[in-house]
């Protein structure tokens, strides 16, 4: 117990890495999802094509791998980001092809009708997704979503693998020390359990105040 | 005010319209009737581009139908639907609904959109339904909200697909009596409808179709009192019979 206190401020700066990494990519990848799973439903075959792409190579390589690549190999032509800026930017790519499929599948619940529907009062294609299929689709998948970001937050323990101190990076710094890994180790993996605690609650929460009434 | 020349129609190899031609005057109620798989939906379809005609013109109030994108939008707005499953928009209230077109492709304020719809909303009787959602209301109710989210847009021409087939039938009337004002009023429209008293009471003009084609088309009286061609005569005695 005592390592832990000792570092309380090491470990501190960790979580609050990890909290801010997890809420930055997650902002990102929901983005890139949305963007991705329109992409892979657009009326244009070209469009369809780059959504299939994208989605076949990112969610088919791993994470880890994808983290070195872009914070080793980018450097030797000329371009590098912060640290953090990469992992940011690889797992919210990354994730965003698992939010894309989530949130597709959720698209492929609204009716066709409803489509039709929108259409049918003159709405185009970009006001039809805005106002009637995505609202709908979106409040289909919140559960998956949640997991999603579940998975998010422990993918970001990759991060310390490139160099970014965040919690599982500050443990293990802490535990060079200390040497007392049941101790520094179970106090960061409650520390994430909290945290995906918190997604799930809010998850359900949304769940519940978004629900369509049927 | 619709012009349709020569219109054909294929899904796959399936023949769905065959040379179609039809035109309704402003102010015109048409009736389509016919059995199932004649082709009645897929012309209705045509009309507003929900399905892309094979061959074959379409135009509405002068101008031939855009093929894709903003030119499209614009003209389906100004082409009402009802259709058969009302497809209301299910996370919408009744209100949201019939507001969403004006403000968005007619850009009306919000609060004039809002008294728009609540005098469409108490002229097709469901004023008190319009802060509920589509799932609360019955079958007769929705269709009656959908028929107001058409009207909202201020359509030059109303198109029903089978607007009561999927309604109980203590729920027809209710909807249809919304339509027969319309029809009284003068509105423009195409209906594609199995109730034949509706045809009667309200249609300019019946036209009646079966495999494709429109095999004959003409004032409601002397369709049901004597049809022309065999195929109508049959159609007739078979669903008249009760």
């Amino acid at each position: 117990m005592d390592a832990l206190t000792a570092h309380l401020s090491e470990l501190g700066h960790g979580l609050v890495t990890t909290v801010e990494l997890t809420v930055v990519t997650t902002v990102g990848a929901m983005l890139l999802g949305i963007v991705v799973a329109t992409l892979r439903i657009a009326p244009v075959p070209l469009l369809r094509a780059i959504g299939t792409v994208y989605v076949e190579v990112f969610q088919n390589l791993p994470l880890l791998a994808l983290l070195v690549l872009f914070v080793f190999a980018l450097p030797t032509i000329g371009i590098t980001f912060p640290l953090f800026t990469s992992a940011a930017i690889v797992i919210a790519v990354y994730e965003g092809a698992y939010l894309a499929e989530a949130i597709r599948a959720g698209i492929n619940t609204v009716g066709v009708g409803q489509a039709e529907a929108a259409r049918a009062i003159g709405l185009t294609f970009g006001q039809s997704l805005r106002h009637v299929i995505l609202p709908q689709g979106l409040r289909a998948v919140i559960q998956p979503i949640g997991n999603i970001c579940i998975a998010l937050l422990m993918n970001t323990s990759l991060a310390a693998a490139v160099g970014v101190v965040e919690l599982t990076q500050a443990a293990n710094n802490v535990n060079l020390v200390e040497a007392q890994p049941i101790a520094v180790f179970t106090g960061a993996g409650l520390a994430y359990m909290l945290l995906a605690l918190i997604i799930g609650q809010v998850t359900g929460l949304l769940e519940r105040r978004l629900a369509i009434v049927r | 005010m619709v012009s349709v020349r020569g219109l054909h129609k294929w899904f796959g190899p399936l023949h769905v319209l065959k040379d179609i031609d039809l035109t309704v005057a402003a102010g015109e109620v048409v009736v389509v009737v016919g059995p199932s798989g004649s082709g009645k939906s897929t012309l209705c379809r045509c009309l507003n581009r929900l399905e892309t005609a094979g061959q074959g013109s379409i135009e509405i109030d002068g101008e031939p139908l855009p093929a894709e994108g903003r030119a499209l939008a614009r003209l389906r707005a100004d082409v009402g639907m009802v259709f058969q499953s009302f497809n209301l928009f299910g996370h919408k209230t009744v209100l949201d609904n019939i507001t969403l077109g004006p403000t968005r492709v007619r850009r009306i304020a919000r609060p004039e959109a809002r008294q728009q719809a609540m005098t469409l909303l108490e002229r097709v009787g469901i004023a008190d339904k319009a802060d509920h959602h589509p799932a609360q209301l019955s079958g007769g109710q929705q269709q009656r909200a959908a028929i107001a989210r058409a009207l909202a847009m201020q359509p030059k021409v109303l198109l029903f697909d089978e607007p009561t087939s999927a309604l109980d039938p203590e729920m027809v009337n209710e909807v249809l009596d919304v339509m027969v004002s319309l029809a009284a009023e003068g509105m423009t429209m195409i209906v594609v409808i199995h109730e034949m008293g509706f045809a009667r009471r309200a249609a300019d003009r019946v036209v009646f179709m079966d495999d494709g084609r429109i095999v004959e088309s003409g004032a409601p009286d002397d369709f049901f009192a004597a049809p022309r061609s065999e195929r109508a005569r049959d159609f007739l005695s078979k669903i008249l019979q009760h």
